[in-house]
């Protein structure tokens, strides 16, 4: 289980990055924190013939506050960095939970922030929390930069709006309103694999308690995260009574989302799982906004 | 023609100047360039957690890195905490409580947990599984290895 | 008197070394000029090989070689059984068709060698087999063990008339008389899994043939380094002399590496010869899955019949048993089910019958448990069936069957894996089910406990099995002891060490003899240059079948140190004592004389030398038992699922376990720890997975679950009975196993227990909770 030979490029400034990546081609590809690249490499099952790793730009690790109260995280931001901030705790406590549930702390030792997402794994956690959060996005390339929404960057499973001279070098977390607050629920065989079901639910709500605002996300069950359309067609304006919300989870196990029968989970089971958390997820969240 | 690529890297607080091939997985340079054979290699996909080393010190997979990827970086492995002779109390505490039997996965377990212990003191049992979740063992079910845990954490308070 | 060191938790001698990263594992020994070897494994199952192109491999800047098949001429032939057929039991067949080295024709495996490439470093060697070109013609694969054995089948062994790889009928009473009286018959069908033995180290070979010196040294982390010397020997035209096998540091074991004449040594001595460089080939992960051997899968259709108040009158089990696509190992995993599926109940009248099969998948060999698991989960499953049928309480119905302290030893009338009829030799059966219905407050639980949680809609479920352990088998094991002339003892012994402890429970039997510190005992395990007789590490044997032949060697050597010093001391052997490194007069201080001195007084350089006499403080001894000891227990297991999404947590974890006299406490206790991961892992995380076309689907740690810290029980907590055994001076008996076995039928009775309301049964292990849904839908009737 050794890699295939690589041709190998370690740029240290973000333009430097874009020039290797524009001059490479469909042979270059990035190599962020690797923890899910190198793996496929060691299997031989990815063989890039070019590998431009930005571990040694330091300008793409950071996180700021923007000025509307949201959060910047440079790509090459480390999860675990991530994980332990003391400001993205307080601004937003989802992050820190989500990121939790990423594989061992090892891992998010060098996982990256952009990496993950730029990856689009259907069954990983930062893909869809980007969605859940309804994240901006910025891509570069040589000479130009364009910024795209969290939706429109996964086109399909390990596939993105990225094209081989792109780089995703930010992911801008908008802020949440007063009263807003998420969950995270998943089932995986074991604690830091892969989620059989998960997903991040945001709720919003107004000073009466109905519900101002709803993002209710699925993953790992389906090509991409899956933002339900249902959730908030159903329960924004309403008060998210035990029977709306379990109304909810009972349709996007039915109808929004599409899980395969694997070797862990047939689809019965994981549809199952959709319902059993989502409805448990909404609740928290519910809960979680009215304190 | 095979790139060569030089790297300046510190482990144990020696540095090294090589010349290595950028496919080269940091678990090899570690054990077949520098000789350090403690860290072990069990699965090279970043799940068993027998390579566990230091990286400027946190604990990482060594098999899913590139030796490419440590250059101007620091590691520490396993001959870095005690000798034969004097065990590090990490060390002293998985002898005690025979939290290793093969100790193939045994260097592993103690990256992760000098790492761990530096920033946890005094952790419940709980805790302590949460933390040495990404380790395999095959040989002690865990068991002792969470009581080990535990009485190097008072050894390590009484050291410091 | 000297201090007492056998009995007793001592810490490990090998610890410091281990613990410092300074112990040597195979994947550390590199030597000058070595170059490493990787294998080209077929992708199917199942296919003939028309051709392999290996022009472009060869090409590659840094390979050495590749080799297929045609390169290796009389080499490429079955190789030798490593197990006998069992002629012991009457009206037996079998056909005996052991692995291949390397394809030649036909690959009847995903992952069999179709060729090997020689290199100056694995990840060249890697590159060489992506430019490998085999030419398969794909057939059906035979996977399906039932499907198999259907008349027109395809054929894993195109001269055989079916997949039929063995069959073995017996019987103790009349079964079907057994059941004609009977008030209740119960059949069920059940099926176990495969699993992987997944030990941290992989497999593993380094060889260097020393040309000048015509002597091979070859490191291997096996279980059986003596049957790898000699077959290496006798395959190469060598003498046994001119092969020397060291196992260093071994990384774990349990069971397949035990195999020798795999394709490796097979394949990897002959080059080593040929090109006159080292060579070493470390297994990778995905290897290890593919093409290590693996067990258990097997399919039960079992029959309990019974009186109406829970007494067992017989047993039936017809099972299929898949031997993989060859049988070197032959039958040891069957008939060790054979032999544990009633062994702890009175059952006077018992039927077993054996069908092995081959098919397209690796080849089973023994992995920890080694069939017993299957035995237990089968007769443990039958009995919580007849409970549920005759409405009794899942503990009472076993303290009724339960063989009885007085009994033994017990015949069982069935003839086991040592090929002799077994017999129990000693034991408590009933004792071990109290004392864990006492630990786990089994009358509380029923009572107050769990009718409490389900009044508050938990599903709280309890398991409570018992089970035998039958180990310590023949033949034989030996070993030699000598006093060195620093008063140091050195143990050498042929059986190898994996993680076992036994360079320090070695050491406590010697020393406990000797009157030396068990640390200044050095055990030698594993050497041929240093022991070379022997069978093995297998069935839970090293330490009763070794142990005991350590103590027979270390008592000869004391009345050898004995004899010495009354002479030089001029006292009788009755008054003396070996304390402390010296032999001493056991009321005077002073009067002594050290065992370094008197070792170097029983090899004079000078003079003459008695007839009859041998030299040093040294002495060899061997032990052959007549059967097993068997170890015993019994385990309880509350589970708290969660009745929505089927997540089971391990709330409370009890074992009561009896290996006779434990030589190192400490050291069992962790054996059985090791067992109970293994077995929580084969209840409900791990399986090894092949699809319909042979596939392996779970060929990494993705997707073969090994069970972790937090999916074990919060604390296992441990009982120990201690009943001698009457078959050695020690009493001992193993324990290698012992965790593994009770633990999935315990964990599957608590299952079914917590989810009461569902009615589900579930007549399976290696479960998943998508599985327990299934089984729980089905049992709604949805």
């Amino acid at each position: 289980m050794k890699p295939a030979p690589f041709e190998y490029y370690a740029p240290k400034t973000t333009e430097e990055a874009l020039q290797n990546l524009t001059d490479l081609g469909y042979s270059g590809k990035v190599l962020a924190g690797g923890q899910s690249l190198i793996p496929a490499m060691n299997f031989r099952m990815a063989r890039p013939s070019a590998l431009v790793d930005l571990n040694n730009v330091a300008e793409l690790a950071y996180i700021k506050p923007t000025a509307d109260g949201g959060i910047a995280i440079g790509t090459m931001t480390r999860d675990s960095v991530v994980e332990q901030d003391p400001f993205v705790k307080q601004r937003m406590s989802i992050v820190a939970e989500t990121i939790g549930y990423i594989a061992h702390p090892q891992i998010r030792a060098r996982g990256t922030f952009g990496g993950a997402i730029a990856h689009a794994d259907p069954a990983a956690q930062l893909p869809a929390l980007s969605l859940a959060l309804n994240a901006r996005l910025l891509v570069k390339r040589k000479g130009a930069e364009r910024w795209v929404t969290a939706e429109e960057f996964i086109v399909g499973p390990f596939m993105t709006v990225l094209e081989p001279e792109d780089m995703l070098a930010e992911v801008v977390l908008p802020p949440l309103a007063p009263r807003t607050a998420g969950s995270y629920k998943q089932v995986s065989r074991q604690r830091g694999g892969y989620a059989q079901a998960a997903t991040i639910s945001i709720v919003g709500l107004d000073d009466r308690n109905r519900v101002k605002n709803v993002r209710c996300v699925i993953f790992s069950v389906g090509e991409t995260p899956i933002l339900s359309k249902y959730a908030a067609k159903v329960l924004i304006g309403n008060e998210p009574t035990e029977a709306a919300i379990a109304d909810v989870a009972a349709y996007v196990a039915k109808n929004e989302c599409d899980p395969g029968s694997d070797l862990h989970g047939t689809t019965e089971y994981r549809r199952q799982l959709v319902e059993v958390l989502v409805r448990r997820a909404l609740t928290e969240a519910v809960l979680r906004a009215k304190k | 023609m095979t790139q060569l690529v030089k790297i300046n890297v510190t482990v144990n607080g020696v540095p090294y100047e090589r010349e290595v091939e950028p496919r080269l997985l940091l678990s090899d340079f570690i054990r077949h360039d520098l000789k350090l054979t403690g860290t072990h290699v069990g699965c090279e996909h970043g799940l068993c957690g027998a390579c566990t080393i230091l990286f400027d010190g946190q604990s990482v997979r060594s098999c899913i890195m590139f030796a490419v990827m440590a250059d101007g970086h620091k590691i520490e492995t396993v001959e870095s905490l005690g000798t034969p002779e004097h065990l590090h109390p990490l060390q002293e505490a998985f002898m005690e409580k025979h939290a290793l039997q093969c100790g193939f996965c045994t260097p592993g377990f103690l990256m992760t947990l000098v790492d761990y212990l530096g920033d946890n003191k005094n952790p419940t049992d709980e805790e302590i599984r949460e933390a040495i979740d990404g380790n395999y063992c095959r040989c002690t079910g865990y068991e002792n290895i969470v009581e080990a845990v535990k009485l190097a954490a008072k050894k390590m308070a009484a050291h410091s | 008197m000297a201090e007492r060191v056998f009995h007793k938790s001592i810490l490990r001698n090998e610890d410091p070394q281990i613990l410092a990263g300074k112990a040597q594992y195979l994947d550390d020994i590199e030597l000058p000029g070595m170059l490493y070897a990787a294998f080209k494994r077929s992708d199917y199952a199942h296919a003939r090989l028309k051709s392999i192109d290996v022009s472009e491999a060869k090409a590659l800047p840094g390979v050495i070689g590749v080799y297929t098949a045609e390169d290796f001429g009389d080499l490429v032939k079955p190789g030798p059984l490593q197990v006998p057929p069992p002629t012991a039991i009457k009206g037996a067949t079998y056909s005996s068709r052991t692995l291949m080295p390397i394809a030649k024709d036909k690959v009847r495996y995903s992952g069999e060698p179709v060729a090997v490439v020689i290199a100056e470093s694995r990840y060249i060697a890697e590159d060489a087999c992506d430019y490998i070109y085999p030419d398969f013609e794909p057939l059906d694969a035979v996977i399906d063990l039932e499907k198999a054995l259907q008349p027109g089948a395809t054929l894993v062994h195109e001269d055989l008339p079916s997949n039929e790889a063995a069959h073995v009928v017996q019987e103790r009473g009349n079964y079907a008389e057994a059941a004609a009286k009977a008030d209740v018959v119960i059949k069920k069908k059940i099926y176990v899994d495969r699993v992987a033995a997944a030990a941290l180290e992989n497999r593993g070979i380094v060889i260097n043939w020393d040309e000048k010196a015509q002597m091979m040294t070859i490191w291997c982390g096996t279980q059986s380094p003596i049957t790898l010397r000699n077959a290496t020997a006798s395959r190469m035209g060598l003498f046994e002399n001119q092969v020397r096998v060291i196992t260093p540091f071994t990384g774990g074991g349990f069971g397949p590496k035990i195999n020798t004449s795999m394709p490796d040594d097979v394949l990897l001595t002959e080059l080593a010869v040929r090109l006159n460089r080292p060579i070493k080939w470390y297994e990778d992960r995905r290897e290890n899955f593919l093409a290590t051997t693996s067990e258990r899968d097997q399919v039960h259709y079992a029959e309990i019949a019974l009186t109406k108040d829970g007494k067992i009158l017989g047993f039936k089990d017809v099972f299929y048993h898949n031997s993989g696509a060859y049988d070197p190992y032959m039958m040891t995993v069957p008939l060790n089910t054979q032999t544990h599926t009633v062994s702890n109940y009175n059952i006077p009248n018992f039927y077993t019958e054996i069908t092995m099969v081959f098919t397209n998948e690796m080849v089973v060999t023994p992995v920890r448990g080694a069939g017993r698991p299957q035995g237990v989960f089968v007769m443990e499953r039958m009995i919580d069936a007849a409970a549920r049928e005759l409405k009794m309480d899942v503990a009472e119905i076993r303290r009724v069957n339960l063989i009885q302290p007085d009994a033994y030893p017990v015949s069982t009338g069935i003839i086991g894996q040592d090929f002799v009829e077994g017999v129990l030799d000693s034991g408590d059966y009933p004792t071990a089910l109290a004392k864990v219905m006492s630990m786990i407050d089994y009358k509380k639980f029923r009572e107050e406990i769990q009718p409490k949680a389900r009044a508050e809609g938990k599903h709280l479920g309890i398991g409570i099995c018992t089970f035998t352990e039958g180990t310590g088998v023949g033949p034989y094991e030996g070993a030699k002891i000598t006093v060195g002339g620093n008063g140091k003892v050195s143990v050498a012994t042929g059986v190898a060490t994996q993680g076992q402890a036994h360079y320090t429970s070695f050491a406590q039997i010697a020393a406990e003899q000797l009157g030396v510190e068990v640390k200044d005992v050095k055990v030698i395990t594993g050497d041929t240059g240093a022991f070379a007789w022997g069978a093995g590490t297998f069935a839970s044997r090293g330490a009763t079948v070794a142990g005991t032949a350590i103590h027979l060697a270390a008592v000869k050597v004391k009345d050898k140190a004995l004899k010495l010093a009354s002479k030089i001391l001029e006292t009788p052997e009755s008054e003396l004592e070996l304390v402390g490194g010296y032999v001493q007069v056991a009321d005077i201080p002073g009067k002594k004389i050290s065992l370094g001195e008197l070792a170097s007084m029983a090899n004079p350089m000078r003079g003459t030398f008695p007839p009859g006499a041998e030299p040093g403080l040294e002495a060899v001894a061997y032990y052959g038992p007549p059967y097993g000891a068997t170890g015993a227990g019994c385990m309880a297991m509350i589970l708290d699922v969660d009745a929505e999404t089927m997540k089971p947590k391990i709330e409370r974890l009890v074992i009561v376990h009896d290996c006779g006299i434990p030589i190192n406490p400490m050291v069992v206790e962790g054996q059985v720890h090791g067992g109970i991961q293994m077995g929580i892992g084969n209840a409900f995380f791990e399986k090894v997975f092949y699809d319909e076309t042979g596939q392996l689907l779970t060929a990494s740690f993705m997707d073969y679950l090994f069970p972790q810290a937090t999916d074990m029980p919060p604390k296992i907590e441990m009982g120990h009975i201690e009943t001698p055994s009457p078959l050695n001076p020690l009493g001992i008996k193993g324990v290698g196993e012992a965790g593994a076995i009770p633990t999935p039928a315990a964990f599957t009775q608590a299952l079914e227990d917590a989810l009461y309301d569902t009615g589900v049964e579930i007549m399976e292990s290696n479960l998943s909770p998508s599985k327990v849904y299934s089984y729980v839908m089905k049992a709604k009737g949805a």
